[in-house]
Formats: structure tokens, C-alpha cells, sequence
């Protein structure tokens, strides 16, 4: 019997895949359909804590804009009851979440401000979720901001909301870091019981036609999950928080990959956006069937197997690979 | 008991009992009434009971009409049913009112009693509506104040089910219904202790049902009729005892005694005045006044209008009265005299002839406060000087200069009554500004964080962009009865720098007062700036001047545009109303509590708008001398026309009130061409064009709301006295080649929405930001552009003739006879009528449905409505809201009978005429601008050559020979019109046959008055009576048209200019009715306007708007009905999600939403595959027609 068990942020999972925060997750009956088609765990939909307040000002600006203006019109609108402005409607679907699916719950968050941070952590603590994945999606871009300032923002956010709550802190970065060994090692510091890596940022694209900056969302493909590999392969044994992989995992080569690499799950979201929730059921399908055909017993016997520490030769991690890859490029 | 003080308006108090007494509320918007149907439908929707512990049905009806119906058939059904209505509504119920009276059927109905439209329209209050249905049976009970509203509502119901008569309960429109008081709240025990169960239970008894049939509504003949008739006496004779009876219990259990007439003042009174409604307490107050300076005077107020007892008023009049002025707010044109006034002479002169009183009373008459003309203590005191002349005026006017018939009583404004323990204050501020807002809370606070007693009454301008609003707040230690405005305050606050230069701010400050100004201008630096009268009066008055820079504070913490809350504690700080502490805590208090629901980002903003605030107030140390020499502006130019300095210059600055009646047109007709003389300069930022980029697509000009960016082909030869400035470039035109073009703003007329920004398709190669159109900031270009459209307006306008008016591109050249109009900034209606001004607006006459486009286009002092150099131009006219169709139906009539009429003539008289003119008129094609011109030209030569022809029937000929020149009619109106209350005549016009255009302005829900759900609004959205979103679909106007036939296109101008164009050019080709639907976005969607053309096309988009024309007289070989825009690619949700019409569902009931989206995505794709299958139909049908034809041909 191959063992596909993992532990992940202390908490047991039946096998290392776990879907990643995606709008898919905002549905209870797709999260349902996730644990039977064999997710071990399932990190919900990032709660915006930009997006509340836009939705905040947004509401209360155009309930206003049209009011006291004409003696005839001095509302436009009802007031109604209740606007679910703030975090209520993402705390409900945490505990309907936890009612409807008995995987464990990783609720995300998206803050933008300290005391937002701080306090939504805390209520989603409160309505049961079993973890926090804090989605730390900084675009740096204020050239009076340095590398150390901005590095510092992360770790103080860590340690605040590792202070706040008492169940398992995962932290989901970018991979744009100077020194990214170093900052992997201090989030560990600060706290983090994971490290996801890493964020995929969307770059908006530009249409020719109108000459404006739109919106593009681009899915991810399997040849992005090298980055992530390198860095899962070399964080091995460097740090005590877990890794979770995400962004480029979409076959069950992929899985053994990440698990290779050093990391405790995948998770995913482009190849179920791609291909349904059913996926997961062939992948994990496929990633038993390949730990049988090549004769492993468990998952846990091939993490960080590849490791920059276990492999023979560790500097296929770091420079020297990319003079390799180069001279390879030449000659072919 | 302990009862409750709470901080309410009239239509509030009168809702609140009204929605706990009742069980089926059938309600239809109107103002000022709306709100109270609005707070019915809002209780209901959160599931708040009556006092029977069930929660009412609120259903909103198609129009008056309807709602009175539907509350009659409640009725008959055994239910307690109310209405809420005004005016002209109120009129629309009276035939129902008959039914309702005649068949003793108990319901209390409140009415917020307004002008009824006559000479013009008036949202304001005075007691025409109300007396045009005491004939009906109704009785008619009249309350005073806030408190009066909610213990009369109560009252009314008690009494109707008492005595089986139905009471309208009135009180005045705007001056009691919006009027913001403090009031101690009924209990439901109090509503249960005047309602006994047995009278519940009576009604029921009389109700229709199958298990104890009965019939009524006989129709009945002569040898009965009359009898059954009159059987209903003793339940009128029965009604006043029935209401005291009912009063003097609601005393006991409540501690306030009403009586049917209520005297105040001296017992011995020799002198008084009789009045009913709001006018009452100033009396009072005025009377008391006058007691306190010896005087023998009193008031007498009437509740019980009908059923009128003479017993009771007897009893009520002291017997020492010798001199009565009765007072009407109404006005009986060729009466006797007012109502009031008859009914207390009759009264009078009976109890005299049958010995109840010993000597008849001088009495006289007299008008006051219609349309809410300000009635002041001053003016009560002028009643009463009057009364004591030896011969006082009888049938007078009091509160105008009426010398035309010279029947004005003088009043002198220096007499005041004001309460020097009241703190009276005055605020001037921006209709978007929250002035108002702020100022409703304030009230609150104090009504009800303090001992104090509130009063607030809010004043809007009648603009829809840049409105001014004036809000008049007291504050006092006893209940304030003071329903007139302050001209005596101790506080004025003035939110708009700008205003100084518009407005005399400081006309109405106390000496002594504070004085706060919102300005950009710091304390070491406003003296300077502020023009001499504003100088003059704070030193003279020697009011005590504070300054804050609230915009700054409000763009630091957060808030934007809005100063509310900053000037809301600058007045708390300095007013010392609260001590300053308290004062804060109360604000962020009524924060919490106002903006709580709409999340914490909104709450914190405003607490830290709160404590930056104080910091930022400063007192500004007055010199002791006047330095300025800038003046208050001109409201108009001094090359305004006569009338317009004589008669609109004055309403426009202020001081409309001060015009006599012989400056005002007898019978409504205005000027038009009068927008362009007011100088708003209400935008910050302004278009400003580059000419390089500029690729002359017309697209700007097109989508302007507003008509302030225009466009011209012009010789050269012009430029040569053109301003330095002045832009030009050349014409992307082959045949003006030789000519120049430029695109003007005009800087003082925009109001800043930016829509041409947003249209303008031309980016800068280098900077994909910069546009050919540009938004800048006015003040700086303001002088200089200011002159260049002066400039430009002095080219001459191209020959219509030699443009192509189905290209958008030359539609752009064609002058706008529709400019300026007061409407929202960013308005989705005015380019439709600014276009269909440009293509036809010399020779249109409009018929215009009450609504947004009545206000904006007809609502003085001026309107955009305008004419060209030869003094062609649209002749238009607001009739009603409900015939709108039919009205322009006659409009067409007239015209047709009327060019039948010259060309008979014209036949009759053609001996004496050259035959080849007449031949050419009687054979005019007139289809394009150059047969028009021809014609017109025939015409001009037809009226020369009759002038020396001396027969009747030349004569007769000029006086109609215009109209052998085609002309056109279109009917305009909102959806509230076109798909409600006025369905019904457009229906009947539709199917006419008749050559009429009808423009249906559909903003999807009733703007005008606010935001009610009309048949219109789509299935999903939000809007007022569809709190929860609207469950049912968006009526398919425009298949309905179909079946007529008639010319029916749909158009979203923002989706396809080409289009819109087209359909326009088709239904005023289309000799027959036409209909045009046209997407028109509207503030009350919910979304920052500038994007509205971008919503217009995600609408087209995604299906709820799909664009199309059916012709039925299209051309051999093409399709009747032709689908101008694609299948659905987008969601719907990609569509209604930017709007917070939709997003409020989604936020406030998700469940709800989801559902309601995907029934609402059903009815698109639906939708679009019906008009998809008509498409290929006909479609189809066309191609076999041409196969026809061509095999025909083949044939021959």
C-alpha cells in the first residue's frame, strides 16, 4: 500500500495535493466536489482587504453622489439593512466551509494595512480555519522604499499575525528577492510555519487597438515550476517552516517533482481552472500509479530526495547550472 | 408612559403610523409624497410588522390612478389599505375617491399637499391638490406640524373606521413633510388604544366574499339614484362628533388634545385670522407675539376642513371676533373666493339667519404660501394691521407685490418673532458637497443627544449639476414652531468659496453672528480675497469670521470631495451648542451609526476627517476697514436680452420672490434660447483640444451632455479678428478644403463630466495618456477660452445643406438648438436631445413628459431649449406626466389640420398666385435639408406675394402657411412614463397610425423623483420598491411597439454613434408613428459617470441591450428588422457588476443576487434568441421578396 500522506503546517493530509487560492474555492459546492475528487486540503479564496474598502467607499460614495441634490431625488437609492461590507461574507464562508468539507480549511489573506492584517487574521481564526496562508502580494515600486525596508514590512507582518493566532501561519511570496535564502531563513525566523513559493504576479497587457492598459490573466504552465523547484531544492534543510509549491504544478510528474524538490504539497489552481475540479482524481490517480511504477512507498521517502543537499552534484542549483544551460544553448 | 423622542420629517412621522396601522399600502411615486411610500416599502422589505403583528404588503402601481384602485379593491377586499400621494397624483385618484366615499368604505389616506400644475409646474406645497377633492365625500383633515403629522395619522385612521368615512390626512408638501423635527414617537400601544379590534372587525364584515355574496357598484337609474344618494348623510352629519370623540381619547391615552378647531390667542380677540395647515403655528407664534404688545388677536385653526361644523367652529370662535381675515393657501381662478373663505362666510351667515350668532363679522379673504411662497410672522402681522383699517382688503394676496390688480397687502420685513434663546443657523453648500447630509445629522445629535429641541428644512436649487442646497437649522430648550426660513441667524456657514461671488451669503446674518467659510484661502490671507459686500457685512454686522481650508482636510484624511463631516464639527466647535467634547463624541457616534453599514474604511475616514479638523479651523482677525473692489457677479451679462435682466436675471441671483406679477408672462410662455445667459462655472476641470491630435471625428461633440464643446468649418477669412488665442486646423473634410475647422469648449457652460475624454479616440503617439480632448483645470483657461467662444460663436454655421447627416462627422457642424441644461453632470439623456435638436430642431415641436428631461429642459429660471440666427427652433411643452403621448398626438393633429388647411387654401387661391410657385409648394418632396431650405424659401415668396392679395383667404393663408413646411413632432419621456403611468396613451398614439416620434429616455427606473423601480428597471437591480432586486424582467417595450406597426429602434449612442444616427434619420423619415428606445446611463445606476459610454457598450455587449431598427416600410429587398449589434460575448455580470444598482444586491442578499442573475442572464439569452430568430425571418423574407422581384423582372 503506497503511502501518499503528507504533513503540511502540522496538520495531517492524505496526499500533497492541495488546491491553491483561486475563485474557485469561493463556491461551497466546488469545495465539495475538490474533497471527493481527492484534494487533501484546499486554501480559500484570498479575502482583499484592499478590495474591502474599495467595495466600502465605492458603496458609500455612489449611495451619496446622487443624495441632496434635488429636492425631488434627496436619495437615489434604499438604504438597506446590511451591505456585508468587511469581512462577515468571507468568515461565513469559512464556517459553512468547515461545516461542508472535513479537509482541513486554509483561509488567505490579502491585507494592505497593518491593523487589517492583524485583526481579519484573527477573525478567521475565530470562524475555524485550520491555517492562514498570508498572500503577500507587494509590488515594490516606490523607489524611496529599499530592499531592507520592504524585507522588514514581510517580517513584521509575520511576526504580528504569528502573535495574533494560534493555528498554523503559511506565508506566500514572490520569488523577487535579492537575497531570497536569507529572507526564506528570517520568515522562518519571524515564525512561519510555511513558506509558499511563490506568487505569481500578473502583469496587466497593453491592447494596441486602444492604446490602454487592461487586465490579463495568464495560467500558469508547467515549465514555470522550475524557479520553484530550484529554490524548494535549496531552502531544503535550511529552514523548519514547511514548503508548498504552487504556480507551474499541473501533472503528477510535477507532484513528484515538488515533493522531490523538498516540498510537503503542490498546490493548484491554473490546472484545475484548466481542466476541471474532476482533475484531481486522475492526477492523484497518476501521481500513486508513478510512486508504484518506480517502486516508492510514500511520499514522504522522496521529499527533498533531489534537495540541493542530497543531490551529488549541488551546484546544478546555483551559478554553475546557468553556464551549463548557456553552453548547451550554443552548441545546440 | 415613556415614550420615545425621535428625530423624524412629516412623510416619516406619517409613514410610520400609517405602515403600522395598515395592511395593503398600494403606492406611486410623487413628490414630495414619495418618501412616505418609500419608508412603507423599506419597513415592509426588512420584515417589520404592523401593530397586528403582520407585516404589510407595499406594492407599487403603474401610476395614481392605479394605486387608489388597487387600494379600493383592498378595501372592498377587507384589508386596511392606504396611499400617499400629491398634486396632480391626488388629482388622478379623484374618480376612484367618489367610489371609495360613495360606498362608505373606511381608509385613511396622507397627502402632502402641493401645487397642481397650471400655468407651471410646482413640486411645492400649498393646498390646491387638497381642495380640488373636497367635493368627493372625502373628509378632510388637515395636521400642522411634525408632532400633528403622526398623532393625525393616527387620529385619521381611528375616525375613518369610526364613522365609515375616508379622511385624506394632509399636511403642507415640503414645508411639514420634509421639514426635520423632533417628536415624541407613538407607541404601538397608543395605535392599539385607539384601534379597538370591533372596528377591524366591522370593516371585514363588509368585505366582498364568495361565502356571503353580495353585489355593489349598482348602476342605478333615475327613479333611485338621488335617494341613495343622499343616505349617506347621517354618516357625514356624525363624522365631527365621531373625530372629537376620537381626539379626546387620543388625549387621554397621549396627553395632547386636538380639537376639530383650535383657538390660540386672546380670549376677547377682536381681530382673527382662520387658516389651516403650517401656516397655523406661525400664527400663533405671531399672535403671541402681539398679545405680548397688548393687542386683541387670535388664530383660529381649522383641522376639520369637510366635514365643516358649524357647531364645533362656533364653539371654537370667540364671540368678541368682529374682524376675520380667513386665509387660503389655494387659489380658485373666477371664484367667489377661496374655499376656506367660503365655507367660514357660509358658516357665518347661517348661524346668523338662524339666530346662533348675534351680529355677522367683517369678513375678508385672502391668498398665501402657494408653492411654498415663504408665509412669515411678518406677513400674519400684516393680515392683522390690515384687519384694523377701517376698510381692510377683501380677496387679497399676502407675501407677493401683486400690482397688477394692486391687491397685496405691505409687509414689513423688519418684523420678527424669533425665539432669542433659539440658535439659528444657515448653511450654504453644494448640492454633492453633503451639506444637507451633514446637517440632517447634526439634528439628530442634538434632537437627540441633548435636551434640546431641532428643527431643519433643506433648500435645493433646481439644478441638477452644481445645485446650491440652503439648509435652515434651530436649535432651542422648547419645541420650535418656527415653519418658515431663517432670515436672522446667528450662525451662517458658506461650504463654497465660489458662492460668494454667486450668492449674498451674509444677506441674512444676525449682528454679532459667526461666520464660517470654507476656502482654499488661508486666515492671513481671505480678507484679501473675498469681494467687497462679503467685507462690507462682516464688518458692519460685526460677525465673528472663521476659516477652514475643509478641502485639504477632506483630500488628507481620505474623503475625497466631501467637506461634510469637516464642516459638520467646525460647526459644533465654534457654535457651542454641545460643549466641544461632547460634541465629538456625538459625531463619530452619528458616523458609526450612518455610515456603519457601509464598512469601517468609510467610519475611520470620517473620524479622522473629525480630529484633523479642529487644527485646521482658524478666526480670521477683521481690519476695521473694507479694502476689496471685486463685486458680486452679474447673474447675467449685460447683453442679455431684456427679459432675461428684467425677470430671469433675478430668480437666477436669488430674488425671484421680489419680482412682481406683472413681470411673470401671463400664461407660461417663456423664451427659449435663455441656458446660454447663466454662467454657471461649476466645473474644476474643463476639455481643452489639441488641435495636432485632433482627427475631427465629432465624437466629443457628439456624446457632450451639456452641447459646451462645439465644432465649425469656416473660411479663413474669419480669423483675421480672432482672438490670439484661438485654435484652428485644417478641415479633414475634401470638399472644405479650403476652409478651417475648430473645436471650442465653452469653459463657463461645462460642468466637467469628462464624457468627451472618455469618447475621444485619438492618443498621442508618445504619450498614450494625452488625447486630442483633454481634461484642465478651469480657472486657468477660464478668461482666455471664455473669449474664444465668444469668438466662435460669431462664425457663421455651415449650410445645413451641404452636410451629410447620416455621418456623425458632419452631424458634429450642425448647431445644438439644446445647450446648457441644468441636468446631472455626465447626463445619459441630453445627447440624445441634443441631437435630435441638431437634425431637426428647426423645425420640431416636443411634447415632454414630467420628468428629468421637463426639469432640465423647462424648470426656470432658464432652458437650454434654444433657436438658430433666423429664430428657428424647437417650440416645446411639459403638458402632464400621464399624456404625455396623447398631448404630442394633438400637437400633430393641429399641425396636419392645419397644413391641410393651407394647402386648400392654396388651391383656393391659386388664380391670383404665379402657378408655377404654387405647383412647385403643393409638389414639395421636402425629404433632405435642401428641399426644406427650397420649401421654406417658396414659403417666404408665397407670404410676399398674399400680403397684397386682399381676400379673407389670403389673409388666412399667412397666418398658416408655415406649416406647408413640414414640420415635426416628437413626444419625449422617461420609462416612468413610457412604460407606466403613461403606457396607455402612448399605446393608443402607437397605434394611431399617426406621424409622431416618440424618444423614450430610458434611465431603466424613475429618476426624477429619485430612483423608483419602473417596469423599466431590469430584473436584478436595486431601486426604490425593489429593495430586494427587481424579481421580474425588464418589460420588452419595444417588441410591444412592433405589433403595431410602427418604426422601432433600440440605441445606445455610447455602443454605436453610427447607429443612434441612423435610427433618429429613420423615424423622422418613417411617415408613421416611431419609437426610439434609448439607453440613456443615470446617476442613479451607481457608478462614477465618466464611464457611462463604456457601460453603454458592455450593455450592447453582453446582450441586455441589443441594438436594432424595424423599418416597416423598409426598402424592396431589405429586411424589416435589422439587428445592429452582435450576439452576447460578454456575461451579463461583466455588464451590471460596475453599477452599484446590482452590486448592492449582491453585497446586502448574495443568495438573492445569484439568483436573480442567473434568471436575469436567462432573460438576455432569451431575449437575444428571439431577436435573432425575427432577424432571420425577416431577413429571410427580404431575400425572397428581391428573388421576387428579380424573377419578375426576368420575366417582363
Amino acid at each position: 500500500m503506497i503511502d501518499l500522506s503528507t504533513q503540511y503546517l502540522g496538520l495531517k493530509l492524505r496526499n500533497p495535493l492541495v488546491v491553491a487560492a483561486s475563485p474557485l474555492s469561493k463556491e461551497i459546492s466546488n469545495l465539495r466536489h475538490m474533497e471527493d475528487s481527492g484534494a487533501a486540503a484546499v486554501v480559500l479564496h484570498s479575502l482583499f482587504e484592499e478590495q474591502i474598502n474599495i467595495e466600502s467607499n465605492e458603496l458609500d460614495r455612489f449611495l451619496y453622489d446622487g443624495a441632496e441634490v434635488s429636492a425631488e431625488s434627496i436619495t437615489v437609492f434604499p438604504e438597506l439593512q446590511n451591505y456585508n461590507i468587511g469581512p462577515d461574507a468571507y468568515l461565513e464562508h469559512i464556517r459553512r466551509a468547515k461545516q461542508s468539507v472535513s479537509i482541513p480549511v486554509i483561509a488567505s489573506l490579502n491585507g494592505v494595512s497593518r491593523g487589517g492584517w492583524v485583526s481579519y487574521a484573527r477573525e478567521m481564526q475565530q470562524a475555524g480555519a485550520d491555517a492562514i496562508e498570508l498572500n503577500v502580494y507587494f509590488i515594490a515600486a516606490d523607489p524611496v522604499s529599499s530592499s531592507v525596508e520592504i524585507e522588514k514590512l514581510y517580517l513584521d507582518l509575520v511576526k504580528e499575525v504569528r502573535n495574533t493566532v494560534s493555528i498554523p501561519v503559511a506565508v506566500k511570496v514572490g520569488s523577487q528577492f535579492s537575497a531570497f535564502a536569507n529572507m526564506a531563513q528570517r520568515l522562518d525566523a519571524a515564525g512561519a510555519n510555511g513558506i509558499v513559493l511563490f506568487n505569481r504576479f500578473y502583469q496587466p497587457d497593453f491592447d494596441l487597438e486602444t492604446l490602454e492598459v487592461k487586465p490579463a490573466l495568464t495560467l500558469s504552465t508547467s515549465g514555470e515550476l522550475l524557479l520553484r523547484l530550484n529554490w524548494a531544492a535549496i531552502l531544503y534543510g535550511q529552514i523548519h517552516a514547511d514548503m508548498a509549491i504552487t504556480g507551474g504544478v499541473h501533472t503528477a510528474n510535477d507532484v513528484v517533482k515538488s515533493m522531490m524538490a523538498g516540498a510537503k504539497v503542490t498546490q493548484l489552481a491554473s490546472a484545475l481552472l484548466q481542466n476541471g475540479i474532476g482533475y484531481l482524481r486522475p492526477l492523484r490517480n497518476q501521481l500513486e500509479a508513478w510512486l508504484e511504477k518506480n517502486e516508492y512507498q510514500s511520499i514522504e521517502q522522496m521529499q527533498g530526495s533531489m534537495s540541493q543537499k542530497n543531490v551529488p552534484n549541488p551546484k546544478a542549483f546555483q551559478r554553475a547550472n546557468y553556464m551549463k544551460v548557456l553552453s548547451s544553448y550554443a552548441l545546440g | 408612559m415613556n415614550r420615545i423622542k425621535v428625530t423624524v420629517d412629516g412623510n416619516e412621522a406619517a409613514a410610520y403610523v400609517a405602515h403600522k396601522v395598515n395592511e395593503v399600502i398600494a403606492i406611486y411615486p410623487i413628490t414630495p409624497s414619495s418618501p412616505m411610500g418609500e419608508f412603507s416599502d423599506q419597513w415592509s422589505s426588512d420584515g417589520q410588522p404592523n401593530i397586528w403583528g403582520s407585516v404589510p404588503h407595499v406594492m407599487e402601481m403603474q401610476s395614481e390612478g392605479g394605486a387608489v384602485a388597487a387600494m379600493h379593491g383592498a378595501l372592498q377586499g377587507g384589508s386596511l389599505a392606504t396611499t400617499f400621494t400629491s398634486s396632480q397624483g391626488l388629482l388622478l385618484m379623484i374618480p376612484n375617491m367618489y367610489k371609495i366615499a360613495g360606498e362608505l368604505t373606511p381608509c385613511a389616506i396622507h397627502v402632502a399637499a402641493r401645487s397642481v400644475a397650471a400655468q407651471g409646474l410646482s413640486i411645492f406645497g400649498d393646498h390646491q391638490d387638497v381642495m380640488a377633492v373636497r367635493q368627493t365625500g372625502w373628509a378632510l383633515l388637515a395636521s400642522n406640524n411634525v408632532q400633528e403629522v403622526m398623532d393625525t395619522a393616527l387620529i385619521a385612521q381611528a375616525a375613518t373606521l369610526a364613522s365609515r368615512v375616508p379622511f385624506v390626512h394632509f399636511f403642507d408638501g415640503f414645508r411639514t413633510s420634509h421639514e426635520v423635527g423632533k417628536v415624541e414617537q407613538l407607541t404601538l400601544d397608543d395605535m392599539r388604544a385607539l384601534l379597538p379590534d370591533e372596528f377591524v372587525r366591522q370593516h371585514r364584515a363588509r368585505s366582498l366574499s364568495p361565502d356571503r355574496p353580495v353585489l355593489r357598484g349598482t348602476a342605478q337609474n333615475p327613479d333611485v339614484y338621488f335617494q341613495a344618494r343622499e343616505t349617506v348623510n347621517p354618516y357625514y352629519l356624525a363624522v365631527p362628533a365621531i373625530l372629537q370623540k376620537t381626539m379626546d381619547r387620543f388625549a387621554q391615552v397621549v396627553g395632547r388634545q386636538y380639537k376639530l378647531f383650535d383657538y390660540a390667542g386672546a380670549p376677547d380677540a377682536d381681530r382673527v385670522v382662520i387658516l389651516m395647515g403650517s401656516g397655523c403655528d406661525i400664527a400663533e407664534e405671531t399672535v403671541n407675539a402681539l398679545l405680548a404688545q397688548g393687542e386683541k388677536v387670535g388664530v383660529l385653526k381649522v383641522r376639520l376642513f369637510r366635514p365643516f361644523s358649524v357647531e364645533h367652529f362656533l364653539a371654537a370662535l370667540p364671540a368678541t371676533a368682529r374682524n376675520i381675515s380667513v386665509l387660503d393657501r389655494t387659489k380658485e381662478p373666477g371664484s367667489l373666493g377661496e374655499p376656506l373663505y367660503q365655507e367660514i362666510l357660509t358658516a357665518l351667515a347661517e348661524s346668523l339667519a338662524a339666530g346662533k350668532i348675534a351680529a355677522m363679522p367683517r369678513v375678508v379673504g385672502g391668498r398665501y404660501g402657494l408653492s411654498s411662497k415663504e408665509f412669515t410672522p411678518a406677513m400674519v402681522k400684516a393680515v392683522f394691521d390690515d384687519l384694523a383699517q377701517p376698510v381692510p382688503h377683501n380677496h387679497f394676496t399676502v407675501g407677493i407685490n401683486d400690482d397688477v390688480t394692486h391687491n397685496s397687502l405691505e409687509v414689513d420685513p423688519k418684523f420678527s418673532t424669533e425665539d432669542p434663546k433659539t440658535v439659528r443657523a444657515l448653511f450654504y453648500g453644494l448640492g454633492a458637497d453633503g451639506t444637507v447630509g451633514a446637517n440632517k445629522n447634526s439634528i439628530k445629535i442634538i434632537g437627540e443627544d441633548t435636551e434640546n429641541y431641532a428643527q431643519g428644512y433643506f433648500v435645493y436649487d433646481s439644478k441638477k449639476s452644481g445645485s446650491i442646497t440652503t439648509s435652515h437649522l434651530r436649535f432651542g430648550p422648547k419645541p420650535i414652531r418656527s415653519s418658515y426660513l431663517i432670515t436672522r441667524a446667528n450662525f451662517v456657514a458658506c461650504h463654497q468659496f465660489s458662492f460668494l461671488e454667486r450668492v449674498d451669503v451674509l444677506k441674512h446674518a444676525d449682528n454679532g453672528a459667526v461666520f464660517l467659510l470654507n476656502s482654499q484661502f488661508g486666515k492671513d490671507e481671505i480678507w484679501d480675497q473675498l469681494p467687497r459686500p462679503v467685507q462690507q457685512q462682516i464688518i458692519s454686522k460685526k460677525l465673528q469670521f472663521y476659516v477652514i481650508d475643509g478641502y485639504s482636510v477632506a483630500k488628507d484624511t481620505g474623503m475625497g470631495q466631501r467637506i461634510n463631516t469637516i464642516m459638520q464639527t467646525c460647526f459644533f466647535a465654534i457654535s457651542g451648542v454641545l460643549p466641544r467634547d461632547e460634541a465629538i463624541d456625538a459625531i463619530k457616534k452619528a458616523i458609526k451609526k450612518t455610515y456603519g453599514k457601509r464598512g469601517d474604511a468609510i467610519v475611520h475616514q470620517n473620524f479622522a476627517a473629525v480630529d484633523s479638523t479642529l487644527e485646521h479651523l482658524h478666526r480670521v482677525q477683521v481690519p476695521a476697514q473694507v479694502s476689496s473692489t471685486v463685486e458680486l457677479r452679474p447673474p447675467v451679462p449685460a447683453e442679455a436680452p431684456a427679459f432675461v435682466q428684467d425677470v430671469l436675471a433675478p430668480m437666477i441671483f436669488g430674488d425671484g420672490d421680489d419680482l412682481p406679477v406683472s413681470k411673470m408672462p401671463n400664461d407660461g410662455t417663456y423664451p427659449t434660447g435663455t441656458a446660454q445667459w447663466e454662467k454657471r462655472n461649476i466645473a474644476l476641470e474643463v476639455p481643452n483640444w489639441d488641435e495636432k491630435l485632433c482627427i475631427q471625428c465629432g465624437k466629443c461633440v457628439l456624446v457632450c451632455p451639456h452641447a459646451v464643446i462645439r465644432a465649425k468649418v469656416y473660411s479663413s477669412d474669419h480669423l483675421g479678428s480672432a482672438p490670439e488665442s484661438f485654435k484652428s486646423a485644417e478641415p479633414k473634410w475634401k470638399n472644405f478644403a479650403s476652409y478651417k475647422y475648430t473645436l471650442q469648449v465653452a469653459p463657463e457652460d461645462c460642468t466637467g463630466c469628462a464624457l468627451c475624454v472618455e469618447a475621444c479616440p485619438a492618443k498621442s503617439k508618445s504619450e498614450a495618456k494625452h488625447k486630442a480632448i483633454n481634461m484642465v483645470p478651469q480657472p486657468e483657461i477660464r478668461e482666455r477660452e471664455a473669449r474664444n467662444w465668444d469668438f466662435f460663436l460669431t462664425l457663421p454655421e455651415i449650410p445645413r445643406e451641404q452636410l451629410v447627416l447620416s455621418q456623425v462627422k458632419d452631424v458634429q457642424l450642425l448647431q445644438p438648438l439644446f445647450e446648457f441644461s441644468g441636468a446631472c453632470s455626465g447626463c445619459g439623456e441630453t445627447p440624445y436631445l441634443k441631437l435630435l435638436s441638431q437634425l431637426f430642431g428647426d423645425r420640431t415641436v416636443i411634447a415632454n413628459a414630467t420628468g428629468c428631461s421637463s426639469i432640465y429642459g423647462g424648470n426656470l429660471p432658464t432652458t437650454p431649449w434654444a433657436f438658430n440666427k433666423d429664430g428657428r427652433g424647437v417650440a416645446w411643452s411639459n403638458s402632464l406626466f400621464e399624456d404625455n403621448a396623447e398631448f404630442g398626438l394633438g400637437l400633430r393633429l393641429s399641425i396636419d389640420k392645419n397644413r391641410d388647411y393651407a394647402r386648400e387654401l392654396l388651391v383656393r387661391l391659386a388664380s391670383k398666385l404665379p402657378e408655377e410657385l404654387v405647383k412647385a409648394i403643393l409638389g414639395a418632396s421636402q425629404k433632405g435639408e435642401a428641399a426644406i431650405a427650397a420649401q421654406r424659401s417658396r414659403v417666404a415668396q408665397l407670404k410676399q406675394t398674399l400680403a397684397s392679395i386682399d381676400l379673407p383667404e389670403a389673409r388666412a393663408l399667412i397666418d398658416v402657411s408655415d406649416l406647408l413646411v413640414d414640420k415635426a413632432v416628437w413626444i419625449v419621456g422617461g420609462d416612468g412614463w413610457a412604460y407606466d403611468i403613461g403606457f396607455g396613451g402612448l399605446d393608443h398614439v402607437m397605434a394611431s397610425g399617426r406621424n409622431v416620434n416618440v424618444l423614450v429616455l430610458d434611465t431603466e427606473v424613475y429618476s426624477n423623483t429619485g430612483g423608483q423601480m419602473s417596469k423599466s428597471t431590469p430584473r436584478g437591480a436595486v431601486a426604490k420598491f425593489a429593495a430586494a432586486g427587481k424579481a421580474r424582467p425588464k418589460k420588452d417595450l419595444a417588441l410591444i411597439a412592433m405589433s403595431y406597426p410602427a418604426y422601432v429602434a433600440r440605441v445606445a449612442m455610447g455602443s454605436s454613434d453610427m447607429q443612434t444616427l441612423k435610427a433618429f434619420n429613420e423615424a423622422e423619415a418613417f411617415d408613421g408613428p416611431s419609437l426610439i428606445l434609448a439607453y440613456s446611463h443615470c446617476i442613479a445606476h451607481g457608478y462614477n459617470l465618466i464611464h457611462g459610454l463604456d457601460q453603454q457598450k458592455l450593455a450592447v455587449q453582453c446582450g441586455h441591450w441589443p441594438l436594432f431598427r424595424y423599418n416597416p416600410n423598409a426598402a424592396p429587398g431589405l429586411a424589416n428588422f435589422v439587428l445592429d449589434s452582435r450576439a452576447p460575448s460578454i456575461p451579463l455580470e461583466q455588464y451590471i457588476y460596475n453599477e452599484s444598482r446590482y452590486t448592492m444586491l449582491r453585497q446586502s442578499n448574495p443568495e438573492q443576487a445569484k439568483l436573480l442573475l442567473g434568471e436575469a442572464q436567462q432573460d438576455v439569452t432569451d431575449r437575444w434568441k428571439r431577436y435573432e430568430t425575427l432577424a432571420q425571418e425577416f431577413s429571410a423574407a427580404a431575400a425572397t421578396e428581391a428573388a421576387t422581384a428579380a424573377a419578375a423582372k426576368g420575366v417582363h
